[in-house]
């Protein structure tokens, strides 16, 4: 790791402060991905602001047809909530699948989404609950937030403050693990939202999270496992690696999403 | 005294420490004025060093000195050696290109060094080492066994990458035997090659002494005394007398911390460069590049059968990829422990193996957790199970019309089995794993909409290589005895070093109990010490399941010697002739009276000789001996694995696992089984999980615990495991070993389940659900 400088701000507007004056700066969340790329030294910010003790950063708020969960909430309070395994059970469970015990404990919400690792958990479910990300600037619906492999729409110290979720009626994630990171080699969130409005995201499979607009068809005529089950998702532009070819990687798809299915319907 | 300690669930003496942090690894040593070394490592499989510039290095803040390949050159270093000689079919000696520790005018590897920095902080080393401007000229990279003949060159020494071209068993035999067969199996398959990842990354710290030019290094070694052997008279040129190697505490090491290693050598000789302690700790992507791998065959086998499925002849091609440089033992894998156990638990009267040895653009390889003996049994257990299917005759039975019986038995590919009771594991197996059942389970899966699978491994093992001169005569380049030393203190308590080493198998408890018992002493009156050339007077160290088949029975020989001592004490305190002094767990006593003296009493004795033989006997009570055996020991077991297979994804799970061990006497069977757990984890690891993968262009593409999947206990199921005995003949505790069996019989025992529940041939390994799918939709 390279010598850094360490920041601790207590509000919002000391980070945003602090970011803007350090050009080569990084907002530390959780830690869980940038800590190691700097631990590899493939990242070397000059400075980390540390978001941990900013407490208006943190909680969940259930109003009516909406969750909204504060950036810096970890993992395991998501997994953890009564209040969101209420709204939407399968948004707690999805948090639940996250890495591992220690990664819940330190990975947040807004860390995860601002990384937008093609394999997070997270992105799946901005798409499927038609989420939005609010900044200290703006609010952002996910399909203009998540523009490519680890690429977002967000601008240089723009501080993403929360995130926020649609109920739906029913809803399911599926994941199907990486064996070695235990990341998404494909995972599919199906969420129903009543009146033929199904969204399907889908992350692990493409260079960022997307929507399956072919399934989402589907499911909203009929949602029911085997309205996708005969789906042949086109391999084309799908993620290459050791574990996966794209031609796995599109079959996952529309097992995950059948699984993800009849998961909801139960 | 009361029960025997032989056989008991003795808690081990080593894990308060371990469990309470007060353990000492290599990294916890912290020498008075300790420097910190980084390693530049090579980017490129294969390149020209064309320049190592280190100006701006060397003047980065905090650097003490910087060395490059050159540096050892005008040193004279000489390069790491390996301990064993194959001479290949044509009667010549195999290829042994130079293994400089720091790279010379080419770098073969990705991970291979080319310089390092010393620093007065790691963070500093680790800063001035991205100084170091290296310009490389890439060359074209071969990276796998098959290519390697036809790839570009790495060594002037040979143009085609061939090490060696070996072989083993009378081909005309074999040929004419297949030429009458009336079935022959045949398959093809890649053994994978595997990453140890012992918990534990490996490190060095040295310190030299300007008083007495002396070097003390401690190393994460597995054998400090060959290490420092090897290091002192092949690398360093200095005299044993002046370098003393501590291996401390070890954190695992499967094998991967047998070898000498360039760091050891760097930091050892760095040390006198600046006068100064030289500290190197691996992190773990270093580990991944520059630990010795494990496995990499590609192997053609074939079996002969008569028409009633008795095994005619077995014959086997292999490529055996060692990497880019000969790792200490790399040459002796793949023949002498590999071609040798290709018999198995069968009488297959002719046998033939060639074995190429091939020098690539990888980490050097060498031996890993059974080191060639989980690749022949991988040939054998799958041949004979594809050999049953396609014969449609049940494998259980293919096995026992094949299984050899009689002993000793004399095998066609050199070794000679002293004992074994191949029927007694299998059926205790069967009944252990409820294969009546597997029908029924079978069917339960299908409803499911899972594919269940069944499968054998019947594996043996070869442990404790020996006697010396057969080794030598095989080409060996050291001795295969082992030491130990007995101290017995003037109070009766008792210090055992013994030259085995402990890395997590338990010798503080498992040989201070054969202590215990042979003096009838209390486990709190024994301790053992190892790991110390300084304190233990010589020691072959621990890897091929030796340690309580070769170092417990040095140890024995050297508690055989004290009680002969002890004899002679307690006759003339007990003013009686010596052939009436029987000694009985503790007592020396008359023969038939009630006369005696404890143990204690005569150890005494001997350091107050007061009243004593001064004449005729010299004082002390302090024995060592040295062992060498007159054969391997044979363990041998059989595995069932049944796994379940999900249609959809290819994902398997191991639904069973049931292994029945045969490691003759056992000492403690806790302790057993807590290898046999660690084994089977390994073993299971190579058949689904572990993949140590290239690029073409010699990249390590699985270069970190997020690619390179070692299994999770998630992953496994709660192991079924017994044992049985049947007790080495030529060693005095009975016993074989049981470090390896486990990653030894587990792949083959699962994939043979894996193909059993696709109902298809052959699939690689690991069998990781991607290839299971493929697998099943061949088209794809």
């Amino acid at each position: 790791m390279h010598a850094f400088q360490y920041h601790r701000p207590t509000s919002t507007k000391d980070a945003l402060s602090l970011a803007s004056k350090k050009g080569e700066g990084r907002y530390l969340a959780g830690g869980q991905s940038l800590v190691q790329a700097m631990k590899l030294r493939l990242s070397s910010p000059s400075d980390l602001i540390d978001l941990g003790t900013i407490k208006e950063l943190t909680g969940i708020k259930v109003s009516g047809s909406a969750v909204e969960i504060g950036a810096m909430t970890r993992h395991a309070e998501v997994a953890g909530s009564a209040e969101i395994k209420k709204a939407i059970p399968s948004l707690a469970a999805m948090a639940a699948l996250i890495g591992d015990r220690q990664v819940r404990h330190m990975g947040t919400i807004g860390g995860s989404i601002a990384n937008s690792d093609p394999a997070a958990d997270y992105p799946a479910a901005v798409f499927a609950l038609n989420g939005s990300i609010t900044t200290d600037k703006r609010k952002i619906a996910a399909e203009q937030f998540f523009t490519g492999l680890y690429e977002t729409a967000l601008q240089p110290g723009e501080l993403i403050t929360s995130v926020s979720f649609q109920v739906p009626k029913r809803g399911a994630y599926m994941k199907f693990r990486n064996p070695a990171s235990r990341f998404a080699l494909v995972g599919v969130y199906v969420a129903d939202f009543g009146s033929g409005n199904v969204r399907v995201g889908v992350t692990g499979a493409g260079a960022r999270a997307f929507r399956q607009t072919e399934m989402e068809k589907a499911l909203s005529a009929k949602f029911a496992p085997e309205a996708v089950a005969n789906i042949k998702v086109k391999p084309d532009g799908l993620n290459n690696d050791l574990h996966a070819s794209p031609e796995y990687r599109a079959h996952l798809i529309t097992i995950m999403c059948k699984r993800a299915v009849e998961q909801a319907l139960k | 005294m009361s029960t025997s300690l032989i056989g008991a669930r003795v808690a081990r003496k080593e894990d308060y420490r371990f469990l309470t942090g007060t353990g000492q690894y290599t990294d916890d040593v912290a020498l008075a004025g300790q420097a910190h070394a980084a390693f530049v490592r090579s980017p490129h499989a294969h390149a020209v060093l064309k320049s190592v510039k280190t100006d701006k290095a060397r003047k980065a803040p905090g650097v003490i000195a910087v060395y490059t390949g050159a540096d050892l050159a005008a040193a004279k270093m000489g390069g790491l050696p390996c301990g064993w000689l194959i001479t290949d079919v044509k009667g010549q000696p195999m290829k042994e290109p130079p293994y400089p520790p720091l790279a010379q005018g080419k770098v073969r590897h990705v991970g291979e060094r080319v310089a390092v920095v010393i620093a007065e902080t790691q963070a500093q080393a680790r800063d001035a080492a991205e100084l170091i401007d290296v310009d490389y000229q890439p060359l074209p990279a071969v990276v796998s066994a098959a290519k390697a003949s036809k790839g570009p060159a790495l060594h002037e020494i040979a143009p085609d990458n061939t090490c060696y071209v070996w072989a083993i068993g009378d081909k005309s035999v074999v040929d004419a035997a297949f030429a009458k067969a009336a079935h022959v199996t045949k398959l093809d398959f890649i053994n994978n090659r595997l990453v140890p990842n012992a918990i534990e990354p490996r490190s060095a710290n040295a310190i030299y002494s300007r008083a007495d030019d002396s070097y003390t290094l401690y190393v994460a070694s597995q054998n400090p005394h060959v290490e420092r052997l090897l290091m002192t008279a092949f690398v360093l040129g200095l005299p044993e007398s002046k370098v003393r190697v501590v291996a401390p505490d070890v954190g695992g090491g499967f094998g991967s911390k047998i070898y000498l290693y360039p760091e050891d050598v760097v930091v050892t000789w760095a040390a006198k460069q600046i006068n100064r302690a030289v500290k190197w700790t691996s992190d773990r992507s270093e580990a991944f590049v520059s630990d010795a791998h494990g496995r990499d065959h590609t192997t053609v086998a074939e079996l002969a059968l008569d028409k009633d499925g008795k095994f005619l002849a077995m014959r086997v091609r292999t490529t055996a990829n060692l990497g880019a440089y000969l790792s200490t033992f790399a040459s002796c894998i793949p023949t002498i422990l590999y071609a040798t156990l290709l018999a198995g638990q069968y009488k297959t009267p002719a046998i033939h193996c060639e074995v190429t040895a091939v020098f690539t653009n990888t980490t050097p390889v060498d031996a890993y957790r059974g080191a060639g003996r989980p690749e022949a049994t991988y040939v054998v257990e799958r041949l004979v199970e594809t050999a049953a299917r396609e014969m449609k005759l049940d494998p259980v039975e293919l096995r026992r019309r094949n299984f050899i019986s009689e002993f000793p038995y004399q095998t066609p590919v050199a070794l000679c089995y002293d004992a074994g009771n191949y029927e007694a594991t299998l059926g205790a197996a069967l009944k252990l794993a409820d294969v009546a059942g597997f029908k029924d389970r079978r069917e339960q899966s299908q409803r499911r909409g899972k594919l269940r699978g069944l499968g054998y491994a019947c594996y043996i093992e070869a442990c404790g290589i020996a006697p010396s001169n057969v080794a030598g005569a095989l080409g060996a380049r050291a001795g295969l005895f082992e030491a130990g030393e007995v101290r017995v203190h003037p109070t009766g308590t008792v210090t055992v070093f013994t030259g085995s080493h402990q890395h997590g198998q338990g010798h503080e408890t498992t040989f201070a109990q054969v202590v215990a018992d042979r003096l009838g002493l209390g486990m709190d009156q024994v301790e053992i010490v190892h790991g110390d050339t300084s304190k233990v007077l010589f020691g072959m160290g621990t890897y091929g399941s030796r340690s309580i088949a070769v170092g417990g029975t040095a140890i024995v020989k050297a508690l055989d010697k004290v009680v002969a001592k002890g004899r002679k004490i307690a006759a003339h305190l007990l003013e009686a002739s010596e052939a009436d002094i029987e000694y009985d767990r503790g007592t020396f006593r008359v023969a038939g009276t009630d006369r005696k003296k404890t143990f204690g009493e005569v150890a005494f004795a001997a350091y107050v000789p007061h009243n004593y033989p001064l004449d005729k006997l010299e004082p002390g009570l302090n024995e060592n001996a040295f062992y060498d055996p007159a054969n391997f020991t044979f363990p041998a077991g059989s595995y069932v694995c049944e796994v379940e297979v999900d249609r959809e994804t290819g994902a398997a799970q191991i639904c069973a696992f049931t292994a029945v061990d045969d490691f003759g006497k056992i000492i403690n069977p806790m302790i057993v089984e807590g290898q046999v757990h660690g084994g089977l984890a390994q073993g299971i690891g190579q058949a689904l999980t572990e993949n140590c993968a290239y690029d073409l262009s010699g990249q390590l593409v699985s270069g970190s615990f997020n690619d390179y999947c070692i299994p999770r206990a998630t992953d496994l199921p709660l192991f079924k495991i017994d044992t049985r005995e049947t007790p080495c003949t030529h060693n005095p505790l009975g016993v074989k070993g049981c470090g390896e069996a486990g990653a030894i019989g587990a792949p083959a025992a699962v994939m043979n389940a894996i193909t059993d529940a696709l109902g298809i041939k052959d699939v690689p390994m690991p069998a990781t659900a991607q290839n299971l799918w493929r697998a099943m939709h061949p088209a794809s």
